[in-house]
């Protein structure tokens, strides 16, 4: 059984189909890469997955659980966080309070205890804050917590986004291109990370990714999408060599030969 | 300065201050000395413990002194008590959760209403006759009003929220104007059929709460009569409202509903994708503020007695809202230096201002001028009242503060939780 199933999602923009009969399954320990040209529907297969858009067609299911039409806070409460492409940190908010908010769904202080400041209160806040400097020293940004988020650098921000995907307890942690902007040494000691994250904190990742040498260094199974469909599947090597990726990333070379004629 | 000086030079302060109110009880100049004690207090760097001894010394000794010496003195520490009230409730809405409120003082005309109605006899207009006779109710269910309120306005509030809350931006600030002029409208016409609301001849008289510990007093031998004694009781009633508030804003400041608060306002679909329930805590926000205000509003009425629906005009929205954002949108600290500033700004400084000016002219001095000649200060046109220009110098400070320090006066600290 695996863990989310995609069965022929399709999603349309008024005269753009976004996304036309995609199916795919994320195994239990696995870093699935999903790769494509710009504008190959990547994104919108995350907005869909997340519960931002409703797919027109299609099946999402969660540990056997169906995920078409639930809101995005509800989905991210039964085990799929996720990062953004464009950053989307809560800038005028410290970087301890960035990932407290992801812990929303993980705290169940009611207002009363709130009111009054309970024990369970202060017991639920103080474990909360535990573990968000634990996951604030796992993306090694120690020392920046009562620093505003937008404070940070470009690096940093894209590594708070994930420790505050993380502080929601996922399953399965969506990443959107992580290393987007970082230099190799950055995008190498993400790389490590993504796998110290397996088992240990998530049961799957996936990520949308563009540096190359990420995706064949950390997948263990990579989708390839164009214009909206699926197009290949597979180990990082059997893709690599895939016809219709090469095609995809480099056209057919139809043009050159149509301008020598 | 060496921190071993602080604390007895801001006790010599405080004491030099409230000597001089009390013995020029006139003194406006006296009087702010007096409340910019508590400023200093707050910006001074003592232990907490400290602090909050002198504040309490100030607010629940001196000020109450000083209040028997002058009743004006407590009235203006009630309405600055209520604007800090409103603010904070205001501040939740637009400060926290990010959403522009411009009719916010719906809800405080709610809650002043509903104690004005059944606070009054106001309510035999409409109750059934057999049940008649009930009204106005007794002052004891005072309290039991307070605590009605806070449920109505939470209600209120979470009504108002519910239809509004796909909008965002302009869109929402229109409709909530829109919402407290329907307010303003109905409590302004419900006069007729069935008359609800006396429309705008306003209700009076309105009941006053207990003196549940007037007994006691007399059991001391202390013999004061009921007019004196209000002032006080209004003051300690809102002292103590206000304190609730505060505790109960950062109480939820940090806690998760705060935290979730502020996701919504930096990025709602971020937040939402962190597992924010969006639209509940929304309507969360909008029944908090709205509370306050309606609570507050109980204490008005009580307060004024008699009240109108002119007391609750868009001006006093957009007065409440300048408050927030002069004081810094999303801060505590800042919502209630906004209110107190803009008060005394109000009820003080500019009346202080104008009684100054009226003095000159009636001394009928004679200023010369270079290049002007004279000026008669006799001649000075009655128009040329500070007071007057309550709103236009209210205008240039929000514009010079916009320019100079858009954050607010007291923006939300960074790096302050431990």
């Amino acid at each position: 059984m695996a863990l989310l199933e995609l069965r022929d999602i399709s999603k349309r923009f008024g005269g753009l189909q976004a996304l036309s009969l995609v199916s795919m399954n994320i195994e239990e320990g696995m870093i699935a890469s999903l790769i494509g040209p710009n504008g190959a529907g990547k994104t919108t297969l995350f907005n869909t997955l997340t519960g931002l858009y409703r797919p027109d067609q299609g099946e999402i299911r969660f540990q056997a659980r169906s995920l078409v039409g639930m809101k995005p806070e509800s989905i991210t409460g039964a085990g799929i966080s996720r990062t953004f492409q464009n950053i989307r940190l809560f800038g005028h908010m410290s970087v301890l309070d960035n990932v407290l908010v992801g812990m929303h769904t993980r705290l169940d202080s009611s207002l009363v205890d709130i009111f009054l400041a309970s024990k369970k209160f202060h017991a639920g806040e103080k474990a909360a804050r535990r573990r968000a400097h634990e996951l604030i020293e796992l993306t090694g940004l120690t020392g920046r917590e009562n620093e505003w988020a937008q404070q940070l650098s470009y690096g940093e921000q894209r590594r708070l986004e994930i420790a505050r995907a993380l502080a929601a307890a996922p399953q399965l942690l969506l990443l959107d291109e992580p290393t987007a902007g970082m230099n190799a040494s950055e995008a190498q000691s993400l790389m490590g990370l993504f796998k110290d994250l397996m088992g240990r904190y998530v049961k799957a990742i996936l990520l949308i990714e563009h540096n190359m040498r990420v995706v064949m260094g950390v997948s263990d199974c990579v989708h390839v999408l164009d214009y909206g469909e699926k197009i290949a599947e597979g180990v990082p090597d059997a893709v690599r060599r895939d016809p219709r990726v090469i095609e995809a990333y480099l056209g057919t070379g139809d043009w050159l030969k149509n301008a020598q004629r | 300065m060496s921190a071993a000086l602080v604390v007895p030079g801001l006790c010599l302060y405080i004491a030099v201050s409230c000597a001089l109110a009390y013995i020029f009880p006139q003194s406006v100049l006296a009087f702010l000395l007096v409340e910019a004690s508590l400023l200093l207090l707050y910006y001074v760097h003592i232990s907490d413990r400290v602090k909050f001894l002198l504040g309490g010394l100030v607010l629940l000794v001196l000020l109450p002194v000083l209040g028997f010496s002058n009743a004006y003195y407590f009235e203006i520490a009630i309405q600055i008590g209520i604007f800090v009230a409103l603010a904070l409730g205001l501040n939740i809405v637009v400060g926290f959760v990010g959403l522009l409120n411009l009719g916010f003082v719906a809800f405080y005309a709610i809650g002043a209403y509903l104690w004005a109605v059944f606070g009054s006899p106001q309510a035999n207009n409409f109750v059934p006759a057999i049940m008649g006779g009930w009204f106005p109710l007794s002052a004891n269910w005072f309290f039991v009003f307070l605590l009605l309120s806070i449920v109505v306005g939470g209600a209120a509030g979470a009504l108002l929220g519910l239809p509004v809350l796909r909008l965002r931006g302009d869109y929402l600030a229109i409709v909530t104007l829109g919402f407290a002029e329907v307010v303003r409208a109905l409590v302004n016409n419900l006069d007729k059929p069935i008359n609800l609301t006396n429309g705008p001849r306003g209700i009076s008289p309105i009941s006053k709460p207990p003196l549940f510990f007037k007994p006691l007093l007399e059991f001391f031998g202390i013999q004061v009569s009921d007019a004196a004694l209000y002032p006080m009781y209004f003051y300690f009633l809102v002292l103590l409202l206000v304190c609730v508030i505060i505790l109960v804003t950062q109480r939820l400041e940090n806690s998760r509903v705060g935290r979730a608060w502020k996701a919504i306002r930096e990025d709602e679909i971020a937040a939402s994708a962190m597992g924010v329930p969006v639209v509940r805590m929304k309507l969360l926000g909008f029944a908090v503020g709205a509370s306050f205000a309606s609570a507050v509003g109980v204490l008005f009425a009580a307060k004024q007695v008699f009240i109108n629906p002119e007391s609750f005009t868009f001006m006093e929205s957009i007065g409440v809202l300048a408050m927030v954002i002069l004081g810094g949108m999303g801060s505590v600290p800042g919502a209630i230096l906004g209110a107190t500033g803009v008060t005394i700004l109000n009820l003080q400084l500019l009346k202080g201002l104008s009684l100054w000016l009226n003095g000159l002219r009636q001394s009928g001095a004679v200023w010369s001028i270079p290049l002007l000649g004279d000026l008669s200060l006799a001649n000075l046109p009655a128009q040329f009242e500070p007071a007057k220009y309550e709103r236009m110098i209210f205008g240039l400070i929000l514009i010079l503060m916009m320019i100079f320090r858009p954050q607010g006066i007291l923006p939300p600290k960074q790096g302050a939780k431990k």
